[in-house]
C-alpha cells in the first residue's frame, strides 16, 4: 500500500486504513444553476453552529452581493458573486439583429472545502487532528487540534483557517454527523435549485459529465468542470464544480498541486543542507589551534 | 512541482483574472516575532550543538562548554516561542501524539524533543561535572539531531502552498543551516572573547556559514524567477539585503577576532543580527506571496503550460 503522496487513488478511505467503509461521497456544485440565495451558507451555519463570520458586525464589502468574502474558520460555504459586462447570446425577440448584445452576466458559485484526495491539510497536521473519514471526507477533530496553523498555510485553496478567539482550525466537515445519521449535508439539503448535489462521487462525476455536455451543446462554451479529475494535482476533489469561467475568476487556484507531492525531494535537499552544516563545522575545527592570541599576550 | 524560470518567458505575459483581487490562499497565521525567533533559535541550538561536539572532540574546552550551554538555552527558548504561537498552547504535547512522516512539523517536534533532551544532558554534565562520559556521548549525539533541527524548518516552510516558500524548497534548508553556522559562530566568538580562548574555529565557522547563506540566496535569486520576487521586493527584500550586509560584516570582524577582542564581540553581534534579519525576511516574503493571487496563478499556469485565456477544460 505504502504512503502515496500524489496521483489518482481509487480508495481513499481504504488507503487511510478503513477495511470496510461506505462509498466515497462528495459534492458536485453546478454553478450554472446557482441563484445566489445563500441558503447553503445559512443552513451550514445553523446546523454546525458556526459563529458569525465578522463577529457581530454587519459589513458590506461592495463585492456585488458577497458579504461573506471567503471561506474560513467561520464560513464553510461561501457564495461568490461576479458581475461581468460581456457579450452574451440574447434570444432575438423580433427576429432582428444577430442576437449578440452587451449585457451583464452574473456568475454565482457556492464554494466549499474540496475534501481533496491528497489533502495537504491532513498530510501536514502534526497532531493527527485532521483525519480522513470512512466517507472519504476530511475532518478536523476539535478535541485534538492544538492550533499550530500548519494546515492554514498548506491548503492550496485557502479554505481552512484558525478561529483566533478559539485557537483551533475549523472547516467544512461535510456534515459528518449528518452522514453518520444517513442524511445529506445541510447545504445540499437546503439548496433550492440542486446547484449543490450530494452523493457517491462516481455518480456525481457521471452526472457532471452529462451536464457539461448539455451546456456545451446549448452553446455555453465557457463551461468547464473543476476538481473532478483524479489525474489533477490533488488527485481529484471530493467536492468539485461546474464553472462558467476561469477558476481564478471565482477565486479558485487554476491548477493546484498538493504541496506534499514534492516532499521526498524536499527532505533530500534538507539532507544536503544538514550535511553542509556538519561539513562546515568539521572544516572549522580541522585546523590546529595556535599557541596564543596577540591581544591576550598584550 | 515549482516552475523554475531559466530562460526568457516562452508565453506572452498573460493577464490574470481574480476574485476582486483577493488572495487565493490564506495568509499564514505564523507571526512575528514568534516564527522568525523560533527559526533563529532552532538553528542556533542545532549549530551550537554541533560546535560543542566538535570542540569536545578536538579538545577545546571553552568552545565545548559554550556550545553545550547555548544549544540547551536556545532549544528551550525556541520551544517557548513555538508553544506561544499555538492557538492552544496547553495542547503542545499533542505534537507528540503521533509520528507522521508527511508532516515536517511532526518530524520537527520529535527532533526538537530528542535534541532538547540530549543538549540538556550535555549542558548539565558540563555545568555540574557529573557523568562527563555521558555528557560527551549526549553532546556527540546532539551533533546528529542538531543539523536535522537546523535544516528541517526549510522543509516545514516549503511544504506549504505559499509560493515563495514552496518554490524555494531547495534553498531554504541551506539558508537555515548556513544560519546555524553563523549563529553558532557568534556564540563561539563571544565565548572566546570572554575567556581568551582561540576564536579561530568560530571565525572559520562564520565564514563557512556566510558562504553557505550566500549560496542559498544567490540560488534563490538566480533560479526562482517570478516566485523569487517577494524575496527581492518590499520589506522582505530590504531585510534580506540588510541580513547580507550584516553577515558579511560579521564575517570580516570574525576574521579579526584573533587580533582584537572587540572585533570578536562586534562580529558576534553582526552575525546574530544578520541571521535574525534573514528569518524575518523569509516570513515576510511568504506572507507577500500568499497575499497576491498573481503568484499563485502565475506559478500554476506556467507549471501546467496554460496561459491566462486557457481553452475550456472538460
Amino acid at each position: 500500500m505504502g504512503n502515496r503522496l500524489s496521483g489518482p487513488l481509487a480508495d481513499v478511505s481504504g488507503e487511510a486504513g478503513y477495511r470496510e467503509h461506505p462509498p466515497r461521497v462528495g459534492f458536485f456544485t453546478d454553478t450554472s444553476v446557482c441563484i445566489g440565495c445563500k441558503a447553503c451558507e445559512v443552513a451550514c451555519k445553523e446546523w454546525n453552529g458556526v459563529p458569525d463570520t465578522h463577529g457581530d458586525v454587519l459589513s458590506l464589502t461592495g463585492m456585488s452581493y458577497d458579504n461573506t468574502e471567503e471561506l474560513g474558520a467561520n464560513a464553510w460555504r461561501h457564495v461568490a458573486f461576479i458581475e461581468q459586462a460581456k457579450p452574451v447570446q440574447a434570444a432575438p425577440a423580433d427576429g432582428a439583429g444577430d442576437g449578440a448584445a452587451e449585457a451583464t452576466r452574473w456568475l454565482m458559485a457556492s464554494d466549499v472545502c474540496k475534501h481533496c484526495t491528497h489533502a495537504a491539510c491532513l498530510d501536514v497536521c502534526p497532531t493527527g487532528a485532521l483525519v480522513r473519514t470512512e466517507f472519504g471526507s476530511v475532518v478536523v477533530q476539535s478535541d485534538v487540534c492544538n492550533g499550530c496553523a500548519y494546515c492554514v498555510s498548506a491548503c492550496p485553496f485557502g479554505v481552512i483557517d484558525r478561529r483566533e478567539d478559539d485557537g483551533r482550525a475549523w472547516k467544512c466537515t461535510m456534515c459528518y454527523d449528518r452522514l453518520r445519521g444517513g442524511l445529506e449535508p445541510a447545504c445540499a439539503k437546503a439548496c433550492p435549485t440542486d446547484s449543490i448535489q450530494f452523493g457517491p462521487l462516481d455518480e456525481l462525476r457521471a452526472a457532471a459529465a452529462a451536464r457539461l455536455a448539455e451546456l456545451h451543446d446549448a452553446g455555453e462554451k465557457g463551461a468547464r468542470l473543476y476538481g473532478h479529475d483524479p489525474e489533477d494535482g490533488i488527485g481529484g476533489a471530493g467536492a468539485f464544480f461546474l464553472l462558467l469561467d476561469e477558476p481564478e475568476t471565482y477565486g479558485l487556484p487554476p491548477d493546484p498541486v498538493v504541496t506534499t507531492a514534492d516532499l521526498p525531494s524536499m527532505w533530500q535537499w534538507a539532507g544536503v543542507a544538514a550535511a553542509v552544516l556538519v561539513a562546515g563545522v568539521g572544516a572549522a575545527f580541522a585546523g590546529r589551534s595556535p599557541a596564543g592570541l596577540p591581544w591576550r599576550r598584550g | 512541482m515549482a516552475a523554475r524560470v531559466t530562460e526568457e518567458r516562452q508565453v506572452p505575459e498573460a493577464s490574470f483574472g481574480s476574485y476582486y483581487g483577493r488572495p487565493i490562499l490564506k495568509v499564514t497565521r505564523w507571526k512575528e516575532p514568534h516564527l522568525p525567533a523560533y527559526l533563529f533559535l532552532g538553528e542556533l541550538s542545532g549549530g551550537a550543538a554541533a560546535l560543542g561536539a566538535a570542540a569536545t572532540a578536538t579538545g577545546r574546552p571553552v568552545l565545548a562548554r559554550a556550545g553545550r550551554l547555548v544549544a540547551a538555552a536556545a532549544a528551550f527558548a525556541g520551544a517557548g516561542f513555538l508553544t506561544a504561537e499555538l492557538g492552544r498552547p496547553e495542547r503542545f504535547v499533542n505534537m507528540l501524539r503521533v509520528a507522521k512522516p508527511t508532516s515536517p512539523m511532526s518530524v520537527g517536534s520529535w527532533t526538537l524533543a530528542a535534541h532538547s533532551g540530549l543538549v540538556t544532558a550535555a549542558a548539565a554534565s558540563s555545568l555540574t561535572g557529573v557523568l562527563p562520559g555521558l555528557g560527551t556521548a549526549a553532546g556527540a549525539a546532539s551533533a546528529v539531531t542538531g543539523p536535522v533541527l537546523a535544516a528541517y524548518p526549510g522543509v516545514l516552510l516549503a511544504n506549504t502552498a505559499v509560493p515563495a516558500w514552496h518554490s524555494a524548497y531547495r534553498e531554504l534548508p541551506l539558508l537555515f543551516t548556513g544560519g546555524a553556522m553563523t549563529a553558532a559562530a557568534a556564540a563561539g566568538l563571544l565565548a572566546a572573547a570572554a575567556t581568551g580562548a582561540d576564536p579561530g574555529p568560530a571565525a572559520r565557522l562564520a565564514i563557512a556559514g556566510a558562504v553557505t547563506e550566500g549560496v542559498a540566496e544567490v540560488s534563490m535569486e538566480r533560479w526562482l524567477g517570478e516566485a523569487g520576487e517577494p524575496y527581492r521586493e518590499g520589506s522582505a527584500g530590504q531585510l534580506l539585503r540588510a541580513a547580507r550586509v550584516l553577515t558579511v560584516a560579521g564575517g570580516v570582524c570574525a576574521l579579526a577576532a584573533r587580533r582584537s577582542r572587540g572585533a570578536g564581540v562586534l562580529g558576534a553581534a553582526l552575525l546574530a543580527g544578520g541571521g535574525l534579519a534573514a528569518k524575518f525576511a523569509v516570513l515576510r516574503a511568504g506572507v507577500a506571496s500568499a497575499k497576491d493571487p498573481r503568484y499563485v496563478i502565475a506559478q500554476q499556469r506556467s507549471a501546467s503550460g496554460t496561459a491566462g485565456a486557457a481553452p475550456a477544460r472538460t
